[in-house]
């Protein structure tokens, strides 16, 4: 490391620092154009002599936000508790209880891995017709709950492999049950993968974006991406207001990312290794 | 049910439910198995049958669909593989699909090969907390939703945007051009916005690769006078075949099954010089009605996946298993 040149060092962190810049640019380029007063047509980069921080207000209110948070929260709250109790006792089942023909299983669940999103969207629409939940968000929630379980079981199986079965021979010794061993024992001790499950699935439903647009018509029963899909046909042409609305869309992720971003990334690069 | 593991000791007795709370008489191994045998699969079941009802089969059914001419309401009309013949031999669906290939260009080899570039950089240059910032930043735009990096790049690359007042300033005002409105430059337009969102994933899959390369196989090459171009093709690149392997797929796969960029920043067009097989499935089951046609996309679509994506996984784990 420390053979590196003087002249490389500085033309490689100047690379890097241009990358950073890049990445950047568009986050900062919506911003400048979000604070420019509303029905002018914002050019480049430029920042506002008069910065009209008030248009995240009106943007708050136009695209009604409020409703589409509330909207976004029951999706996660119907998703990711259920997604993540029954990924956990399946990975539980499988990957330290070993069941019998539990490969079988797993087989069947590495196929969803690969499977584009696009492939069952059609069959679930007519599915969730037939069912009665069009327009509802359940339509959203159960095929998201059942989408996610390749990963989620996956990651939950790669966790339960690793832990001692001399583990699970103790408690039994001291008269606990499956279920007791599942909760008292399993549970408490499979919480950072537990925990990385959470967000990952967190993230990933609160993005979702194509099953929210084919699943549900009104944009108050979507998901956040959902939602921001059918304010862009609303406000596409108030670049103001549309970029102010997609900033302030995409915050909440931003903000679980920046605050749970160890775990975050830990899970995401685990769970590809594996996969 | 319960006794049908583990039922090796002729004096097991049987019981129909319920679960061990004897004390440890026999050997462990034993009544192990016979508790969670079969019994174990109640655990699975839950997660099993969502994937079952909400994946399994609708999958089933979109085979099913691409056998039939049906436009979602009438009689569906058996029409044999002819969904199929059309998918490969339309002109239209031919192009939408090698849109796809050309995509993973974008999304999957730039973002893989400029990983390499940053991880390495990183890597030799900065272990500290620059090297967390700059993986930070360039994770952002994964976590974002992708039809908000669709929206910011859309205003970016406009008539007015930031990429023609930057090339305006630099005196290139003559190459100013809506990108992701004109024929040639719409496709990789749309690509640029997939390099920029993967890119983050692959650095960070591709350092912390590195970081578990053995550092003697660094000295080794440097006292054999390696510099730094030598010891990244023959230390470095040998070392990362499992993470290439895997940024490979999850790109390739992100770029074959498109969706929400496309959408957003072009809608496919102009013409059909953006569109994705994800966009036409899409189009064709829900506004034109071909639900037949669209289900076989559908199935080619998932085939072109797993014919791209099996080879990298088994190129990349022969070397570790």
């Amino acid at each position: 490391m420390n053979l590196t040149s003087r002249g490389e060092r500085l033309t490689g962190r100047i690379f890097l620092i241009a990358l950073v810049v890049v990445t950047l640019l568009p986050f900062l380029s919506m911003l400048s154009a979000a604070l420019q007063p509303r029905g002018t047509v914002p050019t480049g980069l430029a920042w506002p002599s008069d910065p009209q921080w008030g248009n995240f207000g009106a943007a708050f209110t136009a695209a009604n936000m409020g409703v589409l948070l509330r909207s976004s929260l029951l999706i996660v709250v119907g998703v990711v508790p259920i997604g993540v109790v029954i990924a956990t006792m399946a990975g539980f089942g499988l990957g330290h209880l070993r069941v019998p023909g539990g490969r079988i299983a797993f087989g069947l669940l590495l196929l969803g891995l690969t499977l584009p999103l696009e492939a069952v969207v059609t069959p679930l629409y007519y599915q969730m017709r037939d069912l009665g939940l069009l327009n509802t968000r359940w339509a959203i929630i159960l095929p998201l709950i059942g989408l996610y379980m390749p990963f989620s079981v996956f990651w939950m199986r790669a966790h339960f492999t690793t832990v001692p079965k001399e583990l699970s021979e103790a408690a039994r010794v001291d008269g606990s049950n499956t279920w007791q061993l599942f909760w008292r024992i399993h549970v408490p001790l499979a919480r950072p993968a537990i925990a990385s499950l959470t967000i990952l699935l967190f993230l990933w439903t609160w993005n979702q974006f194509l099953l929210a647009i084919v699943l549900v018509d009104d944009a108050t029963k979507r998901t956040m991406a959902g939602a921001l899909g059918a304010f862009q046909g609303q406000w596409g042409t108030d670049l103001v207001l549309l970029c102010a609305g997609s900033l302030l869309i995409l915050t909440p992720t931003l903000i679980v990312f920046l605050i749970f971003q160890r775990q975050f990334i830990k899970a995401l690069i685990q769970g590809s290794l594996k996969g | 049910m319960t006794s049908a593991v583990g039922s090796t000791s002729a004096g097991a007795p049987t019981r129909a439910g319920g679960e061990d709370r004897q004390p440890p008489v026999r050997p462990y191994r034993k009544r192990w198995g016979r508790t969670a045998g079969w019994l174990g699969w109640l655990w699975v079941l839950p997660a099993l049958s969502m994937y079952g009802f909400f994946v399994l089969r609708p999958l089933l059914t979109t085979m099913q669909y691409s056998l039939y001419n049906w436009n979602g309401i009438g009689r569906a009309e058996w029409v044999g593989l002819d969904n199929y013949l059309t998918v490969v031999t339309d002109s239209d669906l031919l192009k939408i699909i090698s849109n796809a290939f050309i995509l993973i260009v974008f999304f999957s080899f730039a973002p893989v090969c400029l990983g390499l570039l940053v991880a390495s950089l990183v890597r030799r240059l900065s272990a500290g907390p620059f090297g967390t910032v700059v993986r930070t930043v360039l994770f952002l735009p994964q976590v974002i939703p992708l039809v908000a990096a669709g929206i910011a790049w859309t205003w970016l690359l406009s008539t007015d945007g930031l990429v023609n007042q930057i090339l305006r300033a630099v005196g290139l005002g003559g190459v100013t051009r809506a990108w992701l409105g004109e024929f040639d430059t719409a496709l990789p337009s749309v690509g640029v916005i997939g390099t920029w969102v993967m890119l983050g994933l692959c650095t960070i899959l591709l350092v912390t690769g590195m970081s578990k390369i053995d550092p003697a196989l660094y000295e080794a090459a440097r006292i054999d006078g390696a510099g730094p171009v030598r010891e990244f093709f023959a230390v470095t690149l040998p070392s990362l075949r499992q993470e290439i392997g895997v940024c490979l797929t999850v790109t390739i796969i992100a770029a074959l099954a498109s969706f929400d960029i496309v959408y957003i920043s072009t809608s496919g067009g102009p013409g059909i010089q953006t569109t994705v097989p994800g966009l036409e499935i899409y189009r064709l089951a829900f506004s034109q009605r071909q639900v037949g046609l669209a289900s076989a996309l559908a199935v080619v679509l998932m085939v072109l996946v797993l014919v791209c994506v099996l080879p990298i996984q088994r190129l990349t784990r022969e070397e570790k298993a």
